[in-house]
């Protein structure tokens, strides 16, 4: 059987979940091989094992972290030309795609970014997408070279599967380029204990109704709740009440949870175009006019603050 | 020495309109209203700001597209760009991502530059990617998804809010950088700027000025192929009811019928 490349994305040995699902997706293609880069990258060798990965190519060279992007274009580029495989898939990071994107630029293949499904074909994988502020869905093929796929998170399960996960060093020769752009400095996100925006199975977001950072906890605490993700709309994060790296939409994040709860969010073409393929979508808006009414499953018409704190003292007492 | 900017923007559908495909599942420009792409409006005003800054700059707006394409252009020229290069084509339609990065890198070399500027996506394709490809087509560093850019002496700086961590980036001209939608709020054309965009210098390129080939373009050169697109079927009318005081209880009662608690 063909093997399949997977760049693994983790933080110092530890798997982020996106990479799991990407091996979900790899073994309807081929034989997973992990690529793991950087710090603690042996470590990520017994969780990809037991989801599918015949062997990981490893490599914890200090260029991982001090330069952008290009050194790992350069590893996966070495570890594509040992392996030879039938496609190379990557998560639909900002960095991820910038690495899939040059790896394909320089072996000669197309590239789809952003597929929400994968599945074998006979011309290939064929890839969906969803475009247009996911007003439309795709199915897409690279038709010239080996095809490089990045995928969003959520667009899989994550399915145990036993494998051998055989580690290999791999070997990286660093082009001229690699050093091209030095990271200075990097400064951890802090922890703020609730899950991954883009990998969450529920996610609570505010929007312009939540008028104002001082009333930000209310959503959190909804949030908490039901141990979801806190996002915002694109208006919430420009008037500086919650994080951009919270901002769901087309310039912040793209969510695609099993529960999407928008509370004081109009739903504007920007804010849809994020959220849009959400398994189960909830609003709570004061507007009945308010187009994000359009996408629901459930609409509660009203005042967030007091549909908001009712919702999650029920949700803390049906919990017990 | 003058620092050779050059802005590469995209005409884009409007994305408050209605966008659809055309029979070729290429993106229909025929009848829908395009503009300057938004997120290509930041990397105008970055351009414009390092110009200020530096003691001598000319700043090119580069855009690959049909004929409304100089719309885009009139509008970074009117917000303060000195001159413009479009390149149009009718072979260039359906180019991939891949064509228009080797198209934009032919352009940005024959115009001359120290500095290349994008917005961090097109808000029609939404890869992201171009900068990333344009930087391994032109053998430079890539310094991406800004949100904060200066270039001193040489040397591009700038801040990259990553997924898990913020990053402080150096590279040394020339470069291609990206700025992203947190880099600074885009200003208004002023009339003046209008007025002054109208007798600015707008080349027109094609192909062969650019020493490529038809076959190296265009939907048949594209590396990646749409086999099929549907429009996505209207979501099915949810409940919607009015809160009488009840509503959030209401709410917990639906999630708990979905199994969410």
């Amino acid at each position: 059987m063909a093997e399949v490349l997977v760049l693994v994305d983790h933080v110092d040995g530890a798997v982020r979940k996106p990479t799991l699902e990407l091996l979900t997706l790899a073994r309807r293609i081929g034989d997973p091989v992990a690529v793991a880069l950087g710090s603690g990258a042996e470590a990520t060798a017994g969780v990809l094992g037991e989801h599918g990965a015949v062997k990981v190519l490893t490599s914890d060279a200090p260029e991982f972290a001090d330069y952008l992007v290009v050194p790992k274009v350069d590893a996966l580029q070495a570890a594509f030309d040992a392996v030879s495989p039938a496609a190379v898939l990557v998560v639909s990071s900002a960095e991820g795609k910038e690495i899939a994107a040059r790896l394909a630029l320089r072996i000669g293949s197309g590239i789809i970014t952003d597929a929400t499904d994968l599945e074998a074909g006979d011309e290939g994988p064929v890839a969906t997408q969803a475009v247009f502020a996911a007003s439309y869905t795709t199915k897409s093929r690279v038709s010239k070279g080996v095809p490089v796929i990045t995928v969003k998170p959520n667009s899989a399960p994550v399915e145990p599967a036993a494998a051998a996960g055989a580690v290999e060093a791999l070997t990286v020769s660093f082009g001229e380029s690699a050093t091209g752009t030095k990271v200075v400095s990097r400064t951890a996100r802090e922890s703020t204990g609730r899950p991954e925006l883009t990998e969450a199975a529920i996610v609570v977001s505010g929007g312009r109704g939540v008028n104002g950072a001082e009333n930000f906890p209310l959503i959190e605490a909804l949030a908490d709740s039901l141990g979801a993700a806190v996002g915002a709309s694109r208006a919430a994060v420009d008037a500086g009440w919650y994080p951009h790296t919270s901002q769901v939409g087309q310039t912040g994040k793209s969510v695609s949870p099993q529960l999407y709860i928008a509370s004081g969010i109009s739903g504007a073409i920007q804010h849809r175009a994020g959220m849009q393929t959400s398994k189960t979508i909830v609003a709570i808006n004061k507007d009945a006019e308010a187009p994000i009414f359009e996408l629901v499953d459930y609409g509660v018409i009203g005042d967030l603050f007091t549909v908001v704190p009712q919702l999650t003292d029920e949700i803390n007492t049906r919990k017990g | 020495m003058s620092l050779r900017i050059v802005v590469c923007v995209k005409y884009v559908p409007d994305a408050t309109g209605d966008r659809r495909f055309a029979d070729d599942l290429t993106l229909d420009r025929e009848d829908v209203d395009g503009l300057l792409s938004e997120l290509d409006e930041y990397a105008v005003e970055q351009a414009l700001q390092i110009a200020d800054e530096a003691d001598d700059a000319e700043i090119t707006v580069v855009t690959v597209g049909p004929e409304d394409a100089k719309d885009a252009l009139r509008k970074a020229l009117s917000m303060g760009a000195d001159k413009a290069v479009h390149v149009e084509d009718d072979d260039l339609h359906g180019t991939d991502v891949m064509g228009t990065s080797l198209v934009l890198a032919k352009a940005v070399e024959k115009t001359g530059y120290d500095l290349v500027i994008c917005g961090m996506a097109s808000t029609d394709g939404v890869m992201g990617v171009l900068p990333a490809l344009l930087a391994e087509r032109l053998g430079v560093p890539q310094v991406t998804l800004l949100s904060e850019v200066s270039v001193n002496d040489g040397v591009v700086t700038g801040r990259r809010d990553g997924d898990t961590a913020t990053e402080q980036l150096e590279a040394s001209l020339p470069a291609v950088v990206s700025v992203t939608d947190q880099s600074g709020e885009a200003r208004y054309p002023s009339f003046k700027g209008i007025m002054a965009a109208k007798k600015k210098p707008v080349e027109s390129l094609d192909l062969e000025d650019l020493e490529l080939d038809a076959d190296e373009v265009g939907l048949a050169g594209a590396w990646t192929a749409v086999d099929s697109a549907t429009e996505r079927p209207a979501r099915t009318a949810g409940t919607i009811v009015k809160d009488e005081g009840e509503g959030g209880k209401q709410l917990a009662e639906f999630l708990a019928g979905q199994k969410f608690i």
